[in-house]
C-alpha cells in the first residue's frame, strides 16, 4: 500500500515537473494594439513590427536593443571610396520558412519592390537614394546610391526594409514567410497570434518553442491578465500607475527602457501667433516638464530640450534653453504683443501621454495667459485634420521613428518649420559619411531647432515592460518597435 | 393576407435602403483617411495615392456605394482595408463568440430573475421583497464594466478559477469555451437580471390584482397556489417581450465587456474598425445588425398578422 502511494506521488511529481518544463519553452506575450496585418513592408502600424521584427523577418542589417546597427542577413559589406556603392555579402544556407533559399535575387526583389512606383511602403523615403540593385552572384548583391548616404546601413535595419521572397509576397499580409528564428503559425484575429520555433534557422536557434501574442489595450484588463498570470510578458504596459505594485511583487520584474519617441508639444509655425518666435519661446518656458512627466507618466520619461533621443551618443542636453519660468514667459508674451495672452487650440490624439499631458500643459499655459482649448481626437481624425490638414494651433505627439530630426527640413511637415539654413545642414549631413563630422552636424542641427523654439520639447517616451521574474533576453529599449524573442529564455 | 405581406415587404425593403444610405454617408462623412491611418506620418503622397488606388478609395462616392450594396446583395461584404481578408469570414468567426456570450448572459439573467421575481412578488412588502428590490436597485445602478473588474479581481486574480480574459476557442472543447465566457456573461447578465426581476415582480403583482385571481382565491386556492397556477403564465407575456429586447441589446451591446475581457467578438471588431477607419468593416457590420433587427421586426409583424385578423384588413 505504502509502495503504491509513493509510486503515485512520484508519478504525480514527474507529471508536474514535465508540465512545468513544458511551460518554460512557451511564452505568452501581450501588447496594446493588434497588428492590422503582418506585412512590415506595407504599413506603418508599429504593432506589425512588434510581432514580426527579427522574429519572422530579417533585413540586411538589424537593430540591437541599444540602438546599434549590426549585420543581419548580410554577414559583411564593402563601401566604395565615394560612398555610393555598397557590396553586401550574404550568409550562406539561409532558407525562407517555406524551404526556398534566400539569395541575392530576393534582396534585389525586396529593395526594388520597396522603391518601385506604386509601392505602398510606409517608409519609402528610406529607399529613395537607391538608383540600382545588381545581383553579382547568389551571395553577393551590389546597391548603388545617387549620392553618399551616411545612414544607409541604418535605413536597411528598419522593419520596412526586411527581405521578402517573390513566391510568398501575395499572402504576406496574412501568411508571412521570412527567414527568422520563428515561423508564423496561426492568427485568430481579435484574440491571439502564435509563432513557433524555426528548426532550420541559419543562426543561433531560439530557446523558445512557441510564442503567443495577445492584444490587450484596456489598462485594467492588462493589469488583471498580468496579475492572474494569464500572460508572461507585457511590452509597453499601458498603466504606469501599477508599476510599483509589480516591482514589489516577487513574481514579476519591471524593465523601463527608452523608446525613440520624442514627445513634443508641436506648434503650427505658420499660424499666427505661433509664427512669432517670441510666442513659441514663451510657450516653451511656460511648461514644467517635470510636472508633465510626473503627472501624466507617473515619473517615467527623460526630459528633452530638442528633437533627439537622449540615449544617442550625439545628444546635446538643451533643456536649460527652455527651462520652466512662467515670469519670463509672461514677459516674452508682452514683448510679442500679447500682454493679455491669446486663445488657441490644443488637439490631443488618444495616447495617455497626450490626453493626460495635455490637461497639465493647458493648465500651465493658462497660468501665463494662454487659453488652449482642448479637443480630443482619434488617430484617424488627428491624421486627417491636424497632421495632413494642418488645422491646429498646438498638438501633443510622440515621434517614434528613430533619428527623425530630418522632418524639420521639410517645410510642408505639419508644424511647418521653414528654415533654409537648417535644410542646407540636413543636405550636408546626408552626404557626409565621416562619423566625427556627422556627429558635429547632428549636434548643430539640434541646437538650431532648440534655439528657434520650433516646438516645445517635452520628454523621451519610456517603454515599461512587465515580465515574470527570471525571464531573460528581453529588449530593454525600443530602438525600433520590436518584441525580439530570439534570445529570450526562462530560468 | 397577400396584400398585407406585400405591404410589409415593401416597407422592409425601403427601411433597408434608407438604412444603407444613412450608414454609408455617416461613415464616409467622419474625417479620417484609412490609407493615411495605415501608412502613418512618414508616408509620402505618392505612396498614399498608390494605397488608395489599391483599396479602391479613389473611386467616386456614388460608385463605391453602388459597389458596396451590389456586393452585399450577393452576400459579399468586401475585403477589410486593414486585415485584407474577406469581411464575411471575419464576421462568421466573431459571431461564434458574441452569439454564445449573449445567449449565456441571457440564460443567466433568466435563471436569476425568475426565482427572484416570483419570490419578491409572493412576499410583497415583507423583508424578502425589500431585500430583493434593494439588490436590484444596486444591480441596475452598477455599470457592467465595473462589475466585470470586480469579478476579475476575485475570480481571476485571487481565486484563479477563471482566466482574466481572452477566449480559449471552441476547438479546445465546450468546457474551455464556456469557462472563458463565464465572467463576461455574469458581468453582462447582472444588470439585465436586475431589470428582469423588477419586470417579473411587477407583472406578477398586476396579475394578482386581476379578477380571475380573485375567482381562484374564492374557489379556495391559497395566495401562493393562485400565483403559481394562474398568475405566472399570464405574467410571462411582458417578461418575454423584455427578454427579446435584452437579447438584441446583449448581442450588439457587448462592446465594452468584450474590450474589458479582450474577447474576439463582433463588438471588439467594430471598436477596432472604427479607430482604424476600416470603413467597409464598420459599414458592413452595422448594416448586418440593422438587417437582423429589421428582419426580426418583419417576422413579428407577420406573426401579429397571423394572430390578429384585424391587422390584415387594416389599410
Amino acid at each position: 500500500m505504502n509502495k503504491f502511494v509513493t509510486l503515485a506521488l512520484a508519478g504525480a511529481t514527474a507529471a508536474f515537473a514535465s508540465a512545468a518544463y513544458a511551460q518554460h519553452t512557451d511564452i505568452r506575450v501581450a501588447m496594446q494594439l493588434e497588428p492590422p496585418n503582418l506585412d512590415p513592408t506595407g504599413g506603418a502600424a508599429q504593432a506589425i513590427d512588434s510581432v514580426v521584427y527579427s522574429n519572422i523577418f530579417e533585413g540586411l542589417t538589424r537593430f540591437m536593443s541599444d540602438g546599434s546597427v549590426v549585420p543581419g542577413l548580410a554577414k559583411s559589406w564593402e563601401i566604395s571610396e565615394d560612398g555610393t556603392i555598397y557590396t553586401f555579402h550574404l550568409h550562406e544556407g539561409v532558407k525562407f520558412h517555406d524551404g526556398t533559399t534566400m539569395d541575392a535575387e530576393d534582396v534585389k526583389f525586396s529593395l526594388d519592390r520597396a522603391r518601385a512606383e506604386g509601392s505602398t511602403n510606409a517608409q519609402k523615403g528610406l529607399f529613395s537614394g537607391i538608383t540600382d540593385v545588381t545581383v553579382v552572384d547568389p551571395l553577393t548583391v551590389q546597391v548603388t546610391l545617387k549620392a553618399a548616404n551616411g545612414s544607409f546601413l541604418f535605413n536597411m535595419a528598419w522593419g520596412d526594409a526586411v527581405i521578402v521572397a517573390p513566391e510568398s509576397i501575395a499572402d504576406i499580409a496574412s501568411k508571412p514567410i521570412g527567414t527568422g528564428a520563428f515561423k508564423f503559425d496561426n492568427w485568430v484575429q481579435g484574440d491571439h497570434l502564435t509563432l513557433v520555433k524555426n528548426p532550420d534557422y541559419w543562426g543561433t536557434p531560439a530557446a523558445l518553442e512557441t510564442a503567443t501574442f495577445r492584444f490587450i489595450s484596456d489598462p485594467t484588463a492588462a493589469f488583471a491578465a498580468m496579475m492572474a498570470e494569464d500572460i508572461d510578458v507585457y511590452v509597453g504596459f499601458p498603466a504606469p500607475e501599477n508599476l510599483p505594485q509589480f516591482e514589489s511583487d516577487p513574481r514579476f520584474q519591471v524593465l523601463v527602457g527608452n523608446s525613440e519617441g520624442e514627445t513634443i508639444l508641436a506648434m503650427n509655425n505658420k499660424l499666427p501667433p505661433f509664427d512669432n518666435k517670441l510666442v513659441r519661446e514663451a510657450v516653451a518656458h511656460a511648461i514644467d516638464r517635470k510636472a508633465v512627466i510626473d503627472g501624466a507618466m507617473y515619473g517615467l520619461g527623460t526630459p528633452i530640450g530638442t528633437h533627439f533621443a537622449p540615449h544617442n551618443p550625439d545628444y546635446v542636453d538643451l533643456t536649460a534653453l527652455s527651462g520652466y519660468d512662467p515670469e519670463l514667459s509672461k514677459k516674452l508674451l508682452a514683448e510679442a504683443g500679447f500682454p493679455d495672452g491669446f486663445t488657441t487650440t490644443l488637439k490631443l490624439p488618444p495616447p495617455s501621454y497626450a490626453r493626460r499631458g495635455g490637461e497639465i500643459i493647458a493648465a500651465e499655459l493658462r497660468a501665463v495667459g494662454i487659453n488652449a482649448e482642448i479637443e480630443n481626437q482619434e488617430w484617424a481624425q488627428w491624421l486627417e485634420t491636424t497632421f495632413k490638414g494642418k488645422d491646429f494651433g498646438m498638438t501633443i505627439v510622440s515621434h517614434t521613428e528613430p533619428m527623425d530630426i530630418g522632418i524639420y527640413a521639410n517645410p510642408d511637415y505639419y508644424f511647418q518649420y521653414d528654415n533654409p539654413a537648417f535644410q542646407e545642414l540636413m543636405k550636408t549631413l546626408e552626404a557626409t559619411t565621416d562619423p566625427a563630422k556627422r556627429s558635429e552636424l547632428l549636434k548643430q542641427a539640434q541646437q538650431i531647432i532648440a534655439e528657434d523654439y520650433v516646438n516645445a520639447y517635452l520628454f523621451e517616451l519610456a517603454v515599461p515592460t512587465v515580465a515574470r521574474a527570471g525571464i531573460t533576453g528581453l529588449w530593454l529599449n525600443q530602438p525600433t518597435a520590436a518584441i525580439d524573442l530570439t534570445g529570450v529564455t526562462w530560468p | 393576407m397577400t396584400r398585407y405581406v406585400l405591404g410589409r415587404l415593401v416597407s422592409l425593403i425601403l427601411s433597408l435602403a434608407v438604412a444603407s444610405v444613412v450608414i454609408f454617408s455617416v461613415v464616409e462623412i467622419v474625417p479620417g483617411d484609412p490609407a493615411a491611418y495605415m501608412l502613418g506620418i512618414n508616408a509620402r503622397p505618392d505612396t498614399l495615392q498608390a494605397l488608395r488606388v489599391e483599396l479602391g478609395l479613389d473611386a467616386p462616392v456614388q460608385e463605391r456605394y453602388v459597389a458596396w450594396v451590389a456586393g452585399m446583395v450577393q452576400g459579399d461584404f468586401g475585403i477589410s482595408y486593414t486585415y485584407r481578408t474577406p469581411i464575411a469570414a471575419m464576421i462568421a468567426d466573431r459571431v461564434w463568440v458574441s452569439l454564445p456570450l449573449a445567449l449565456y448572459a441571457l440564460t443567466l439573467s433568466v435563471l436569476i430573475a425568475f426565482p427572484a421575481g416570483v419570490f419578491a412578488a409572493s412576499r410583497r412588502g415583507r423583508l424578502g421583497d425589500l431585500g430583493v428590490m434593494g439588490s436590484t436597485q444596486i444591480g441596475v445602478a452598477i455599470p457592467n464594466f465595473w462589475f466585470a473588474m470586480i469579478l476579475v479581481m476575485i475570480f481571476a486574480i485571487k481565486l484563479r478559477w477563471f482566466p482574466a480574459g481572452g477566449f480559449a476557442g471552441w476547438d479546445k472543447g465546450l468546457f474551455a469555451g464556456l469557462k472563458s465566457l463565464t465572467l463576461p456573461a455574469f458581468a453582462l447578465a447582472l444588470p439585465q437580471a436586475a431589470i428582469l426581476t423588477r419586470v417579473m415582480r411587477s407583472s406578477l403583482l398586476d396579475m394578482l390584482g386581476e379578477d380571475f385571481i380573485r375567482t381562484a382565491r374564492a374557489k379556495g386556492l391559497s395566495r401562493r397556489q393562485a400565483l403559481w397556477r394562474h398568475a405566472l403564465r399570464n405574467a410571462l407575456i411582458p417578461v418575454l417581450t423584455i427578454i427579446g429586447l435584452q437579447f438584441s441589446f446583449l448581442l450588439a451591446g457587448g462592446i465594452v465587456i468584450e474590450q474589458v475581457f479582450f474577447l474576439p467578438g463582433l463588438g471588439r471588431m467594430i471598436f477596432q474598425a472604427i479607430s482604424a477607419r476600416d470603413l467597409v468593416v464598420v459599414e458592413s457590420v452595422v448594416m448586418l445588425l440593422v438587417f437582423l433587427v429589421i428582419m426580426v421586426n418583419f417576422v413579428v409583424d407577420l406573426a401579429y398578422g397571423a394572430v390578429d385578423p384585424r391587422l390584415r384588413t387594416a389599410r
